[in-house]
């Protein structure tokens, strides 16, 4: 039997997607694992990222090799990923809902390719460049005006009110991201719109509904599992990102927001930026609490890309 | 004479009375309008308030001295992170480019059975790994397990795992778009699976695939988070090295130096940040425009 080259080839390089997951997932537990043993299941919900003291002498606690006063919790960090990702998800939306059928349905079909530029351009900026924007001009911009000025208006609203901060923070982060991922469901939408059938439009129209009356009740109803599931994989992408939210977000240690100016870190963020700190540790544990972190990020948005796929299978999108 | 009569009568039919938009839906469908064009025009707004915030910062900084100086601590050009961004992307694509083109074959020539469906479900899934995480397995795995230290080999194997699933998806895509009987013209005239897909449907979905290739290369331009623990950075020009050897790129210039105290440091992540945009955003309308002309000649089949 002759044996087919090409496609055992084909197959061998193909093989090199999932065997790329499996490793990642793989080589972080190893080198993770003297911190999952250490820290176990608590660290995700205790409050105190501590290296300790990092010129004392290593002590044996529970069996590992810690420097004094080594703690290591990430509740914070937990906090500040799904808050402000939550938050970028619920003010991305409806602008992207609103931006999917103007560009799908508002215009006539020869401006919409031009347009649509607009919103595929700026989902291809790179993601520093992001974080600069935002720091150099989001953040003196809220900081200074919009940020006081919402506070005091909204002095009574719990979460709203209290100290506006210095506009480096939760709500900062979160209308980055959200500007970040706006593009990404509005593409995705925008693609699923056109390919409603139409026959369900017609009889919307027939009815009397005027063009926005058959997307939303019509077309919108129609789409609810594409909805969903872009809005999972846009979250996912929110959790996920580092740079844009490592340039705004005020980088807090150990801080829970009380409002939605407050400074926080995203766990993202914190590996970036805590990997220099972490390597004066001389007992390596730091190094590998945060590779534990890398870990939880790893899971966390595995499951969540993995429900985003399953259900956008079942829509048939792609 | 007939026809003259059934005109009148309908012309005499009243015309529906007592149907009349309420006022609530008129209110309501002005709203959403409103709505619906003001989210377009605050992307676009943001689309060129990034743009311009970028630009008029930058234009101060944009001089010959870019190109022909290398960093120093807080200034000075930019011209080795220029060269390792150069480096980094195009050896991610070297790399990336055959074993995602013929992943992209497998999918769309045998992909239809289980084993290409999970295949299929798990690049997807690894499409939305965070880039840090990719970042800090680089850095366990190659930099200190491999005792590679910061390198460009570590900086580019991160890149290409990154960009394997986008290019193999992007062929796939491309593959899939042409017609089954090509396949079967080819078959029928004797030439074997390989010849079929190497010869025959890979030039027609070139340009499809051409734009998936640009599109990456714009991505891989754009990373930090991926670097930042894998090739390190360095001041000086890239002796060719691959391994135990730093490298400088332009995203790093951006966002270390913003945190610097001076004018000068700040001009120069304003002018790197400039070059990495204008690049990406070239190679992105480059790439669509590719695609575009080559749907336009005969002989290729759409994208």
């Amino acid at each position: 039997m002759k044996i087919p080259v090409f496609r055992v080839g084909l197959i061998v390089t193909a093989s090199f997607l999932p065997l790329s997951l499996i490793a990642l997932i793989v080589f972080l537990v190893i080198y993770s694992w003297p911190a999952i043993q250490f820290n176990q299941l608590h660290f995700l919900w205790t409050n105190d990222w501590n290296l300790g003291n990092l010129y004392g002498n290593p002590v044996d606690v529970r069996g590992a090799q810690i420097m004094p006063g080594a703690k290591y919790g990430i509740w914070f960090l937990v906090v500040g990923t799904i808050v402000s990702s939550m938050l970028a998800m619920l003010m991305a939306m409806p602008v992207a809902i609103g931006a999917a059928y103007f560009l799908s349905e508002g215009v006539r079909r020869s401006w919409a390719g031009p347009l649509s530029l607009f919103v595929d351009l700026l989902a291809a900026i790179p993601s520093v460049v992001y974080g600069l924007w935002g720091y150099a001009l989001l953040v003196p911009l809220f900081g200074q005006t919009i940020f006081p000025f919402m506070a005091k208006t909204f002095s009574l609203v719990p979460f709203l009110g209290g100290d506006p901060g210095s506009g480096y923070g939760l709500l900062t982060s979160a209308f980055v991201l959200a500007v970040m991922i706006i593009p990404l469901i509005s593409a995705t939408l925008r693609e699923s719109i056109q390919m409603t059938e139409p026959a369900l439009k017609e009889a919307g129209l027939s009815l009397g509904l005027n063009r926005l009356e058959v997307f939303w009740h019509i077309t919108l109803p129609k789409l609810k599992t594409v909805l969903i599931g872009v809005g999972i994989l846009a979250l996912g992408r929110a959790l996920g990102e580092t740079m844009a939210v490592l340039m705004v977000s005020g980088n807090a240690l150990n801080y829970l927001p009380n409002n939605i100016y407050a400074p926080i870190s995203t766990m993202a963020a914190f590996i970036a930026s805590q990997l220099d700190s972490a390597l004066q540790d001389p007992t390596n544990m730091a190094v590998e609490a945060l590779s534990e972190i890398a870990l939880v990020l790893l899971l966390i948005t595995v499951v969540v890309n993995f429900a985003a796929r399953l259900l956008l299978w079942m829509a048939r999108v792609r | 004479m007939a026809s003259k009569a059934v005109e009148s009568s309908i012309a005499t039919i009243p015309r529906a009375k007592g149907f009349k938009v309420s006022l609530y839906r008129r209110a309501m469908s002005a709203f959403a309008w409103l709505f619906v064009v003001f989210s377009f025009v605050f992307l676009a707004a943001m689309f060129i308030s990034i743009v311009g915030d970028v630009v008029i910062h930058a234009w101060p900084a944009l001089t010959p001295k870019l190109l022909t100086d290398i960093t120093n601590g807080i200034g000075g050009g930019l011209k080795n992170a220029i060269e390792g961004s150069i480096v980094m992307s195009v050896g991610a694509l070297l790399l990336a480019a055959p074993i995602g083109i013929s992943a992209g074959i497998y999918l769309s020539e045998h992909g239809q059975g289980g084993a290409g469906k999970m295949l299929r479900f798990l690049s997807d899934v690894l499409v939305g790994i965070p880039s840090i995480v990719l970042g800090y397995v680089g850095y366990i795995t190659m930099v200190i397990y491999l005792g590679w230290q910061f390198s460009v080999a570590a900086g580019i194997i991160t890149l290409t795992v990154m960009l394997l699933p986008y290019i193999a998806r992007s062929t796939e895509l491309a593959m899939a778009n042409i017609p089954l009987a090509v396949r079967e013209a080819g078959y029928g005239l004797g030439a074997g699976e390989g010849r079929v897909a190497l010869q025959i449907l890979l030039p027609g979905a070139a340009p499809a695939i051409m734009t998936g290739l640009f599109y990456a290369v714009a991505l891989s331009m754009g990373e930090t988070a991926p670097l930042l623990y894998t090739a390190g950075w360095s001041n000086y020009m890239w002796n060719g090295q691959f391994t135990k050897e730093p490298i400088g790129y332009l995203t790093y210039v951006i966002w270390t130096f913003i945190n610097e105290p001076f004018a000068e440091s700040h001009m120069l992540a304003f002018a790197a940040a400039f070059l990495i945009t204008g690049g990406v955003l070239i190679l992105i309308l480059a790439g669509r425009w590719l695609l575009i002309r080559g749907q336009r000649r005969m002989g290729v089949y759409q994208g």
